[in-house]
């Protein structure tokens, strides 16, 4: 009886003086986007906040909001949950600080291979890994006598089989929505085939060649595999897609999985649901994948006070092991303690296929956003690929003119 | 009213335009003829969980003095106004020199992103606007003609899609035109195309948000003729009648002569409203069919990581001068009436 009492006390004080981390004054606002790991996250954070202030925001939005919000004096964020290509503009504006000073005083449980640095500056802290990869349903594949697919070569041939087989009329389906998803399908696929987006040392652009229209014959190819109104499913979309059962192949983020298989939805189909690494294409080595990086940033118009307390509460997280066991699910965690499960197998995959992180470059922005409107008129089949291209390239050339870079 | 009078009544509303409308429309065009300054890169050493790196940013450094010097930026003059995002010119008079059918040199230029998003704004005013007025005066005329005691339920009815949210109205619209959904799945059925999607085909995009348009204005227009129709006076219509003057000859005789100056109101504000279209491109996810200058200056604000200022402050600055020019006919007409009528 006193012994488990004893555990009992020692439960309940032994965790609260662990998660409280004794911030005593500053206030902590965060801006994050909205998936589960990153609130898994925010909330661990959450529980070391002593008797600092501490607000949220998770958007999906939130790629709109960080610069302004930032740019303001103070900003309204006091963090930034950020990825490769979101701190790009944070860099480019000069709005987050360096983290050299805290990670030494209180950054004890972060490894070194969690800190981004940037001319030899922390600028970063990551907490986990992220790419896309491919889902496949096991039930359908076996039926048909379809091995895995290993290259987008053999995605298409295989979801042609089984849409000859009457099983399903749109197998295939990634998140095509025209902006921001469709442009990271071609970064991609581009990558994928080993091409370079901006010709060497300098921003002039290097798409519009044998690679890119590649690039485009295939993503077209899938296009015709998926369900007609692809071009407004984003990473939401194909995940009901799937759940419904319509789908038998897909590619979508590792981060996604964690809701995929959960408990809702029906279990046949969460059961037959399998994951594999990123797909090859065009004969080549590398993954049509590009590898991200989740991590925090803190705002620079903020007081250090501040920026002590968001750092300690954030920190708390990314150096979490409790945390990193519990959601071991959710993400490919990259804080110490964590065991990879089945869900992490596509991250894990894609680096040991030696995958390329996404382009840290400040203009990449720029072609993101150029690819996101001027190939659908392509994959409409309005217009050649060749054309397609010429037009990303004048859309680009003209932006990246007005912001300075040409 | 004396125009003394007339002054001091008119101005607090004439400050506060100034404060709110004016300025703001100033600060715009002045932002739109500058451009960033040249971006001063360094190379670096990055590294991540990934692995290190040598690649560029920007020097932020150089950046802030470059800045503190000029902090509009670059001056630009209308450099952004004529690139080929905006008016394009040069790549107009290259098209114009290269291309050999008319045909061909409209398909180039269409192509282009401003030209393309101009034709589809001016689309959308040319089909809403005239629909909203025709079906908004055919709703107005039947109610009036129902009996009272049902009138009011009627026209809560009527005026419920201007109530609904332009955003969650389209978004209701967009799921059920999915191919899954009701009208999606049954115009597949009545097709019999399984691979017939609303949402695919640029023209079927551009009916639905046509539609959809016409549907969300139409109470506006329905509003305002019923609140005219209650001033129009008796005794010529009971004498029309009297004289054997037919339904249609009433309401081409006298109804609508009368509440003609409403018409042209009513004209005005639509016309002005549509040409910003902007809600339904968003809630039907159209960005990849249809695009109109609005969006355009979400777009630049907005959907690229980097802002582009001097964008979308030229493309503002464009629409301004677009409903100017659509409404001057209208102006013109309203300004000489408004002479005769002294």
């Amino acid at each position: 009886m006193r012994k488990i009492l004893v555990t009992l006390l020692f439960l309940l004080f032994g965790t609260s003086a662990f998660a409280d981390c004794n911030i005593k004054s500053g206030s902590i606002n965060i801006l994050a986007n909205d998936f589960p790991a990153l609130r898994t996250f925010v909330e661990t954070s959450k529980q070391c906040k002593g008797s600092a202030d501490f607000k949220v925001t998770h958007s999906s939005e939130h790629n709109k909001i960080a610069v302004p919000a930032l740019t303001a004096n103070p900003s309204e964020f006091s963090a930034r949950i950020a990825a490769n290509s979101s701190i790009v503009p944070l860099m480019n504006q000069d709005l987050i600080r360096p983290l050299d000073d805290l990670v030494k005083k209180y950054g004890k449980g972060i490894q070194d291979s969690q800190l981004i640095t940037i001319d030899g500056k922390v600028m970063a802290v990551a907490f986990m890994a992220n790419t896309q990869h491919l889902y496949y349903r096991e039930d359908v594949l076996k039926d048909l006598g379809i091995a895995v697919p290993k290259t987008y070569e053999e995605v298409v041939a295989a979801s042609e089989k089984i849409r000859a087989s009457g099983k399903m009329q749109y197998p295939y389906a990634a998140a095509y929505k025209a902006g921001w998803n469709l442009a990271e399908e071609f970064v991609n696929m581009f990558i994928g085939h080993g091409g370079e987006f901006f010709k060497a040392g300098g921003a002039q652009p290097n798409i519009n060649n044998a690679k890119g229209v590649a690039t485009l014959n295939m993503l077209k190819k899938l296009s015709e595999l998926s369900n007609p109104d692809y071009l407004t499913h984003d990473s939401e979309a194909i995940k009901v897609e799937w759940e419904s059962g319509n789908v038998a192949l897909m590619t979508l983020w590792a981060s996604r999985s964690g809701t995929l298989l959960d408990d809702e939805g029906d279990p046949n189909i969460t059961e037959a649901t399998k994951l594999t690494g990123p797909a090859t294409v065009g004969g080549g080595n590398i993954p049509a994948a590009t590898l991200w990086w989740d991590g925090f940033t803190l705002a620079k118009n903020r007081s250090d006070a501040d920026a002590e307390a968001t750092f300690r509460a954030l920190a708390h997280a990314a150096s979490n092991k409790k945390m990193v066991a519990d959601a071991a699910d959710q993400a490919v965690w990259l804080v110490e303690g964590f065991v990879p499960g089945p869900k992490s197998i596509g991250v894990i995959e894609a680096v040991k296929m030696g995958a390329k992180p996404y382009p840290m470059l400040p203009q990449m922005g720029l072609m993101h956003g150029a690819l996101g409107s001027e190939i659908v008129e392509f994959l409409q089949g309005k217009e050649s690929a060749e054309q397609a291209l010429k037009d990303v390239e004048a859309a680009y050339i003209s932006k990246a003119k007005e912001q300075g870079f040409l | 009213m004396p125009n003394k009078t007339f002054f001091w009544f008119f101005l607090p509303t004439g400050l506060a335009m100034i404060l709110f409308i004016g300025l703001p429309i100033i600060s715009t065009g002045i932002q739109s003829f500058y451009a960033q300054h040249d971006q001063v890169v360094k190379e670096v050493k990055k590294c991540d969980p990934f692995g290190c790196t040598v690649s560029i940013v920007v020097d932020n450094e150089e950046t802030t003095k470059l800045r503190e010097a000029k902090p509009l930026g670059k001056f630009n003059g209308f450099g952004t106004y004529v690139d080929r995002n905006h008016l394009a010119i040069d790549e107009i008079k290259k098209f114009w020199n290269e291309t050999e059918s008319f045909g061909a040199f409209v398909d180039q230029v269409t192509n282009l992103p401003f030209y393309k998003a101009l034709i589809f704004t001016l689309t959308y005013c040319l089909f809403v606007t005239p629909n909203v007025l025709l079906l908004g005066f055919i709703i107005a005329l039947s109610l009036n003609a129902v009996a009272r005691k049902i009138r009011g339920p009627l026209i809560f009815g009527t005026i419920l899609p201007m109530i609904v949210t332009p955003l969650v109205g389209s978004l209701v619209l967009f799921w059920m035109i999915d191919s899954q959904g009701i009208i999606g799945a049954n115009i597949q059925n009545l097709m019999n195309d399984p691979y017939l999607s609303l949402k695919s085909s640029k023209t079927l995009t551009w009916i639905t948000i046509i539609i959809y348009g016409i549907w969300h204005h139409s109470p506006f227009a329905f509003v305002v003729f019923y609140a005219a129709l209650q001033t129009v006076p008796q005794e010529p219509v009971e004498a029309a009648i009297i004289d054997g003057a037919s339904r249609f000859q009433r309401i081409k005789h006298i109804v609508l002569p009368h509440i003609y100056p409403v018409v042209t109101f009513v004209a005005l504000i639509s016309l002005m409203d549509n040409f910003r279209v902007f809600e339904p491109i968003i809630g039907f996810s159209a960005e990849g069919s249809a695009q109109s200058l609005s969006w355009l200056i979400y777009d630049n604000l907005v959907n690229e990581e980097v802002i582009l200022f001097g964008s979308a402050a030229a493309t503002s600055m464009m629409t301004i001068v677009g409903i100017a020019i659509l409404l001057a006919p209208v102006l013109i007409r309203t300004w000489k009436e408004f002479k005769t009528a002294r």
